[in-house]
């Protein structure tokens, strides 16, 4: 009896340990329908295929998007930054073009073409399960040169330039660093595991909401852009004491 | 207070300059000294001021109470922000009333005070001289040349200690600028962030770094405290990036071709001009950016300086694939890393 009962334990303790495994690494994109891609494939032959071509191939003016998965595109076309509106150093965000059912067509579209990062699930990006500590290391290591230490942004070479994270959302937090848009390197999940960037978004979410109890945060550009200030206004103020302190009453 | 009238005691100089002395502006009243109305208004002035003062001193105690110090950072800054208000307009009040009492309705004479001679008087200097000679007599120190050169030698000598404590400044650097802990068969490992531990190792392997990644690296054994200077010394020398470029886009010197994987290249992240971090890596440009001083390295040219002020290309690793597929160092790096320094070209 004893011997039977030690067997069916163990063979729940594998099986469940098993099931736990396979659950976690088989995470999978949601579904999309025939009908969202055919819908996407209208849109994208009206507002990308100019540069992006007929069939996301490529052209002179545009990558191909085959292959750059539906994470891309929910962050290019969530954020504004496509379609492009001209040309520059870099695609800046603006107020999106498309509500969110296009972009999920969209989305479905480009993710058909070939395998690629899908849109991140939600378990990923509950920043209330991330660790904000352990993200603030991984940040300082890989995202705070050009991002800046709380997420600031800063400038890049030539007009390019990292953006403030301060109004991203969770969802485009994750997505670029699983797709790297324009200039910014790739974070795949070998690098950052989907926990690494939950514990980045949560220190994101950290460090931006927090008021600062200092006063006045000059944009948080650090040790610069303060230097400026106070040499300008700080000592401009205290000449002008001075010689209002020396000159003659009239 | 002698008053003076001011002497022309710079003429000579003056006139070899080519300019007169022009002496004081003449003197010339305030409006206050004549005008009792106006005497009355800024006597109210400085009154208001220091009102403004009282009235700042009681705000302080007020918001000190209205707005406790409590958990949230919100309560931190609206107490430092409202506290500090009623300080600064206390002490502002103060000073501002004083100068404005000073400059307005203080008495306007203007006067010269002339220095005291440096010397003193004859009388003094004769009771010093004195002494010094009484000092001379009783220690005898003029007429004992041999306690007088002792104490000279020993005074002289006093001072070599101090010198020599200069030695526990750290050890000489040796050649530890010249060598890294990159070394054949190293393994590259991820940067955990802070300080390295063995139990944060994580290698990587080739085809984990796809076209567009990057990657910051350390060598494996690192955070090994036994076999290593302090990690974070050793951090300081051997940080590396990892990037993958799409082959066809490297533009290799054919002696450096197996120095790379598949597009896969390392180079040294110590900036070749000051040693900041050079991390900004643009993945379409291929342009490396130092955030200290702009230097720009392109890394489709072996990370050759194309703006700013390094002189240096950054050092590459070597690199290969051992046989389970991790990437692996060749050997350490073929050049000193960091900033260039004499000795650079005469180890």
């Amino acid at each position: 009896m004893a011997l039977v009962v030690l067997l069916l334990v163990g063979l729940l303790l594998t099986g469940g340990a098993y099931a736990l495994f396979t659950q976690t690494s088989s995470a999978k994109a949601t579904t999309a329908s025939a009908s969202d891609v055919d819908a996407g494939k209208k849109l994208f032959a009206a507002n990308c295929a100019t540069c992006h071509g007929m069939n996301a191939e490529g052209t002179r003016n545009g990558p191909s998007l085959i292959g750059v998965g539906a994470a891309a595109v929910d962050f290019q076309v969530g954020t504004g930054r496509m379609p492009l509106q001209a040309n520059g150093p870099q695609a800046p965000e603006k107020e999106p073009q498309f509500d969110d059912e296009q972009t999920a067509q969209l989305a479905a579209y480009v993710a058909s073409l070939g395998p690629g990062p899908a849109i991140p699930e939600d378990e990923y990006l509950d920043a209330s399960k991330g660790d904000p500590a352990a993200g603030g290391g991984l940040f300082r290591t890989n995202c705070a040169m050009c991002h800046n230490v709380v997420g600031a942004g800063g400038a890049l070479t030539r007009g390019k330039f990292a953006p403030n994270l301060a109004d991203v959302s969770d969802k485009h937090l994750y997505e670029a660093m699983q797709t790297g848009p324009q200039n910014m390197p790739i974070f795949n999940d070998a690098n950052l595991t989907p926990e690494d960037k939950r514990d980045v978004i949560a220190y994101v979410n950290e460090v931006t909401e927090n008021p600062s109890p200092g006063g006045f945060k000059l944009g948080s550009l650090g040790p610069v852009a303060e230097g400026l200030f106070i040499w300008f206004f700080g000592l401009g103020a205290v000449i002008a004491i001075t010689v209002w302190l020396s000159s003659r009453a009239k | 207070m002698t008053s003076k009238e001011h002497s022309g005691g710079g003429s000579q100089l003056e006139e070899l300059n080519g300019f007169t002395n022009p002496g004081l502006p003449e003197h010339k009243p305030r409006l206050t000294d004549s005008d009792p109305k106006a005497q009355k208004v800024a006597e109210r002035q400085v009154a208001l001021w220091f009102l403004l003062s009282m009235i700042g001193t009681i705000w302080f105690i007020v918001a000190y109470f209205l707005f406790p110090l409590e958990e949230s950072m919100q309560s931190i800054r609206l107490h430092t922000a409202f506290v500090g208000l009623g300080a600064a307009l206390a002490m502002f009040g103060i000073g501002i009333g004083a100068v404005l009492w000073a400059k307005n309705l203080m008495s306007d004479h203007e006067g010269i005070d002339e220095r005291h001679d440096i010397n003193g008087s004859e009388e003094d200097q004769a009771i010093a001289l004195e002494i010094l000679h009484q000092a001379n007599e009783e220690s005898g120190i003029g007429r004992r040349p041999l306690i007088r050169n002792t104490l000279i030698a020993a005074l002289a000598i006093a001072p070599l200690p101090a010198v020599l404590v200069f030695r526990d400044l750290g050890p000489l650097p040796g050649d530890s600028l010249f060598h890294t802990l990159w070394d054949k068969g190293v393994r590259l490992i991820r940067d955990p962030g802070g300080i390295p531990s063995p139990e944060s190792e994580r290698p990587i392997r080739a085809d984990e770094v796809t076209i567009g990644s990057a990657y910051h690296v350390l060598p494996s054994g690192i955070g090994d405290h036994e076999n290593t200077d302090h990690p974070i010394n050793e951090k300081a020398k051997a940080a590396v990036l990892l990037m993958r470029i799409d082959p066809k886009e490297l533009n290799e010197d054919p002696a450096r071709k197996d120095w790379s994987h598949d597009g896969i290249v390392a180079y040294s992240k110590i900036c070749t001009h000051v040693g900041c971090p050079v991390a900004l890596y643009e993945q379409q440009t291929h342009h490396l950016l130092c955030p200290c001083h702009q230097s720009t390295f392109d890394v489709k040219e072996h990370c050759k300086v194309i703006f700013g002020p390094a002189k240096r290309p950054l050092p590459q690793l070597p690199i290969t694939v051992d046989s389970e597929g991790y990437l692996v160092a060749q050997s350490d790096f073929p050049e000193p890393v960091g900033p260039t320094f004499w000795e650079i070209n005469h180890p």
